[in-house]
């Protein structure tokens, strides 16, 4: 009341300038200058020319990029489907109480998440290959094939591949946000079930699932975003038979920095930014709608 | 004779009810040592491919070609020295040292200074601004990955490490992390007793601030460190040296170069491994509380 306090809230800008700074030269500056370049015909040597629309028209008839969209999604649901399943599983079982040592599981459980992706891709390349990979003599081992499957010799198989690498990748990290939610839910709910004579199947559809709901609409969100941009591990792998696991960002990778049509591959990069804009707004509205219905 | 009546309707129930939860505890108890078993097993998959890699990289090619390798064989030392002949990965190990060691400092101390600028400096526009920041969290990596390529070639910084160190300075998620710290952490009196004292407002940070917020730092630190030491795209494209390159990058020139020599490729990626593996036992108390405690602030 009797000190005038100086009003220092303008230093607050010299605080945040740095962040801004480093954003409009190395984030935004490229952002929009790759929007410029998809309208030139730029291949790395010569002075960028602009060519109008035609990288865009060119885009809309690749079969090749709609087949690494098809191939990403088809990769993605290939390894969200069991991820989930296994992860919430996982975090119901590591939520009872009578389980011991319940951070040696979590950590076991998590830690595939941190390893390099690249090294992920070659650890499963290596396994999966089909005269010298472990699996195949793991299978002959236990009488489950006779003879060695040659795995990257499928399409499906192939996606496959690069779908449990990304299964493996990211359960852990699930689990452990499922199970944060979990622990989030109050016990005396579970208590007033538990008097009310319901039994631990119904527990967990009427009150678990339902008050997960927010986690698992954070999980699935961060799952589309991630999963349309895999590429270091299916980059190990390669393309596959039938170019059958080359993904989105690999189509660009391929184009921009294998074929130097830089111009085409800047394209390539907002034809995928609007896909995931697209595959976000769907899911989110998704959610909504649910939301909606059961309030 | 009516009270014996009930003593020995009671005894009954008694023993009847004794049974029944007896054979409850029995059947929970093999249910408990089912869900144990499974666990255990779901564990021994999840380990399984790490134990292989670490088994197969001890063996010869040849043993590798026939036979199912379970127990560790002693050809390491042969495996790693053809390894290291064609592809310098200690060079790698030491520049991902580098260039981890340095984006991580600066992301922290960046992400801290303008965490704490949104955090304790009411100026015009700080919600917008804010709100700015938490949107270019949504944007894709790759987007401006041409751009980003083709303006680092105008600057002459290709095959320089700056392109990788620098942006480090712009993390939207180290932000976010740190301003909400220093929204609980840094009283606002102790600031204002820091001006009284004749401080000015940079030495406030450092002096006040930054100590106060050290441990989520740490914490950030450890996010930051593996999710630069994981980096590949960037890399790649950017430096052109094969000496320059960091580990991830090798381990990509190691599968193209030793396509038939399984050993030395096995032996690659177990060294890229290991040293995760050290952090994470180190720090894995830490890293498993943040992600879960993450998973509900969204």
């Amino acid at each position: 009341m009797f000190s005038r306090r100086i009003d220092k809230s303008p230093y607050g800008y010299l605080f945040i300038a740095p962040f801004f700074l480093v954003f409009f030269i190395f984030d935004l500056g490229p952002i929009l200058y790759s929007f410029y370049l998809s309208f030139t015909d730029w291949s790395g040597f010569n002075t960028p020319t602009f060519i109008g629309l035609a990288n865009y028209e060119r885009l809309l008839q690749d079969t090749l990029f709609f087949k690494s969209i098809y191939n990403t999604l088809i990769i993605w649901i290939l390894s969200i489907i069991p991820q989930l399943t296994i992860a919430l599983t996982l975090a119901l079982i590591l939520h009872e109480k009578f389980i011991r040592g319940k951070h040696l599981f979590h950590a076991i459980f998590y830690f595939p998440n941190m390893v390099t992706p690249v090294t992920m891709g070659v650890l499963f390349a290596l396994m999966f290959d089909w005269q010298n990979g472990s699996m195949n003599k793991l299978l002959m081992a236990l009488g489950i094939v006779e003879d060695p499957v040659y795995w990257f010799n499928s399409p499906f198989l192939s996606q496959l591949i690069v779908a449990s690498i990304l299964m493996w990748q990211w359960f852990g990290f699930n689990m452990l946000v499922f199970l944060a939610g979990l622990q989030s839910i109050p016990e005396d709910l579970y208590e007033a079930a538990e008097i009310d004579g319901a039994n631990k199947f119904q527990t967990a559809i009427k009150i678990t699932l339902p008050l997960l709901r927010p986690v698992l609409i954070f999980t699935m969100i961060t799952s589309v975003i991630g999963g349309m941009q895999i590429f270091d591990q299916p980059l190990m792998i390669g393309k596959g038979p039938e170019n059958s696991t080359l993904t989105m960002v690999m189509h660009l990778y391929e184009a921009a920095f294998v074929r130097y049509e830089y111009g085409y591959g800047a394209a390539i990069a907002y034809g995928i930014f609007v896909l995931i804009a697209i595959a976000t707004a769907f899911s989110m509205w998704m959610t909504k709608l649910k939301e909606k219905k059961e309030g | 004779m009516k009270d014996y009546s009930i003593s020995t309707g009671n005894t009954k129930t008694v023993s009847q009810l004794d049974a029944e939860t007896k054979r409850k505890n029995r059947n929970s108890l093999l249910i408990k040592i089912f869900i144990w078993i499974m666990l255990i097993l779901a564990a021994g998959i999840c380990l399984l491919p790490f134990y292989s890699m670490l088994i197969t990289s001890t063996h010869t090619n040849a043993d590798i070609t026939r036979k199912l390798l379970l127990l560790p064989g002693d050809h390491f030392i042969e495996n790693y020295k053809r390894l290291v002949e064609v592809v310098p990965i200690w060079r790698g190990f030491l520049n991902s040292l580098i260039i981890t060691c340095s984006a991580t400092a600066i992301g922290l101390y960046f992400s801290a200074l303008s965490g704490y600028g949104f955090s304790k400096f009411d100026f015009k526009f700080n919600g917008p601004l804010f709100a700015f920041v938490l949107a270019t969290m949504m944007i894709p990596g790759q987007l401006g990955i041409i751009g980003f390529f083709k303006l680092m070639n105008m600057f002459g910084l290709i095959n320089t490490y700056w392109p990788l160190i620098v942006p480090a300075a712009n993390n939207a998620f180290g932000l976010f992390f740190l301003k909400q710290v220093a929204d609980s952490a840094v009283p606002k009196e102790m600031l204002e007793s820091g001006r009284i004292d004749g401080c000015n407002e940079l030495q406030i940070f450092h002096r006040i601030a930054l100590p106060l917020m050290t441990p989520a730092i740490a914490t950030l630190g450890i996010f930051l460190f593996i999710g630069k030491w994981n980096e590949f795209l960037q890399p790649m494209i950017i430096l052109f040296d094969n000496s320059l390159q960091p580990l991830p990058v090798m381990i990509a020139s190691v599968r193209n170069q030793f396509s038939v020599d399984y050993g030395a490729q096995y032996v690659g990626i177990a060294i890229s491994i290991v040293p995760i593996l050290i952090v994470f036992a180190l720090a894995s108390k830490k890293i498993i509380g943040n992600v879960m405690a993450g998973a509900l602030k969204q």
